[in-house]
């Protein structure tokens, strides 16, 4: 691979990038990426991209990958798969977005402003490793008490609605093995601390 | 017949209908569904960013319940529980380094996966297991002229493939038709995202997506669009108001779950179905659907 990286943090993200990729399986495909494009005229959201997926790939060739780590993309990404399933290299566009997504967080890269879904993936892992599962309700008012206070007044006749019609438990169910979960996580959390 | 059942969190809230509708479904179709104990969240999309093994290992854990039940298969409701659950199946197949890392992990809470527990969609199980032939038969009210939108959404076969096309999938057309409906076969929207998440981090980009699918839902008359997720559903249904006052435009669509129209077709009672908890009122469709 090309290394055009140039900071110190662009080579470090370069390197976790490609060490990453590489050990995914059939992570190497994206070698063979001819930038044909296909993968951005699928992509539901690339018009709100910073970098769309083909662009995406063409920055880490360019050693430029640390722009795309910090940009709006990622966030962006509903996971719809259709690139996935459309590249005609086979390559897992889909992952390398989840790939990116993990790095921001890792390394605390993700955008402030442009898109608020870095805050809603804590708070969803939160409250699941909490309760074993998710409790649509506290996910929603936490998520708005972080960042959005306008969003109860804009929908609170859908929340009305969802209250009246049951769609809405108050309370959160908590599974008997919900510590199960946070045992799960502290072990991969340590093999990876092992591993580095 | 009977099957393990798993049905997600959002059947626990917002999706509660899909649930509801699902386990009167099955019944009249004279299928048992056992509930799995104890099951957690599948993990979603949030668990992929933060750590890909986590995901893996978390969806394994449901998994590797029913393997303790001695049970060979899942039935799953949720496209995204779907998606992750048969994900972790498909990386732990691929890659031994994924297999021994999940076992690893659930060592630590005295529990092991195989990685031979198959996750089924619902839709599969419907057309593959019980059949076409055996639905009809079970048909005591024909959908007659009522124009439906078959609404797969993204991850209904997206990136896996299993038991239906990736691009055009086609089972839910099949199901309705064998019920009398006037599917719209050649609805090109039925599965482009919804926007999922993103009616919460990004509303004016989802209100746009749920914008051009109901836009496409009306140019080809649908009286009812069909989901099977909860996430599209919800999207679709909840948000109308939301894109009608982004976009000036009047939709008032019935969008219901798959289970809940196909329900209706086997005589169950609309209560029984919980399509009086819908946001937009699904009358028009009930009094479409000939006695």
């Amino acid at each position: 691979m090309t290394e055009l990286a140039t900071t110190a943090q662009a080579k470090e993200l370069h390197r976790k990038f490609t060490e990453d990729v590489m050990a995914m399986p059939s992570g190497e495909k994206i070698k063979i990426c001819q930038q044909c494009g296909t993968c951005t005229g699928s992509c539901p959201t690339s018009y709100l991209m910073e970098y769309g997926p083909r662009e995406v790939i063409a920055a880490f060739r360019a050693g430029m990958i640390d722009r795309v780590v910090k940009s709006n993309t990622i966030w962006l990404c509903t996971s719809c798969y259709y690139c996935t399933v459309r590249c005609p290299a086979g390559i897992k566009i889909t992952d390398l977005m989840y790939e990116l997504k993990r790095m921001a967080i890792k390394y605390d890269l993700a955008p402030k402003h442009s898109s608020k879904n870095p805050a809603m993936t804590k708070i969803f892992v939160d409250s699941v490793r909490k309760h074993g599962r998710n409790h649509e309700l506290e996910l929603m008012a936490k998520y708005m008490a972080t960042k959005d206070w306008g969003m109860p007044f804009k929908f609170w006749q859908l929340g009305l609605k969802l209250l009246a019609n049951g769609r809405m438990p108050l309370a959160a169910k908590n599974i008997k093995g919900k510590d199960e979960l946070a045992k799960i996580s502290a072990y991969l959390e340590a093999e990876e601390a092992k591993a580095q | 017949m009977k099957y393990l059942y798993y049905p997600g969190c959002s059947a626990e809230s917002t999706g509660k209908a899909y649930d509801i509708s699902t386990r009167a479904l099955m019944e009249k179709l004279g299928v048992g569904l056992v509930e799995l104990p104890d099951w957690n969240c599948c993990g979603a999309t949030s668990y992929f960013s933060v750590r890909e093994l986590d995901s893996f290992a978390i969806a394994a854990r449901n998994m590797a319940i029913a393997q303790e039940m001695g049970e060979s298969e899942i039935c799953v409701i949720c496209n995204a529980c779907y998606t992750s659950l048969a994900k972790a199946n498909r990386y732990m197949a691929d890659d031994p380094k994924v297999f021994e890392a999940v076992n690893g992990a659930l060592g630590a809470v005295g529990r092991s996966y195989d990685g031979q527990v198959k996750i089924r969609h619902i839709m599969d199980i419907l057309i593959n297991d019980i059949g076409l032939e055996a639905i009809e038969e079970r048909v005591t009210r024909r959908l007659t002229g009522v124009r439906v939108a078959p609404y797969y959404g993204c991850q209904f076969s997206r990136p896996m493939g299993a038991f239906d096309d990736v691009q055009f999938p086609t089972t839910m057309d099949r199901l309705f038709q064998a019920m009398g409906a006037d599917v719209i076969t050649d609805w090109d929207a039925k599965t482009d995202c919804c926007g999922g998440m993103m009616m919460l981090t990004k509303r004016d980009g989802a209100l746009r997506l749920c914008h051009e699918l109901l836009v496409a839902a009306r140019q080809y008359k649908a009286d009812v669009v069909v989901a099977a997720c909860p996430l599209c559903e919800m999207n679709l249904e909840g948000y109308q108001r939301q894109v009608n006052q982004a976009y000036g435009t009047d939709f008032d669509i019935p969008v219901m779950y798959f289970t809940q129209l196909a329900g209706l077709a086997l005589g169950a009672d609309p209560k029984q179905l919980a399509i009086d908890k819908q946001v937009v009122s699904c009358d028009p469709v009930l009094a479409a659907i000939p006695a």
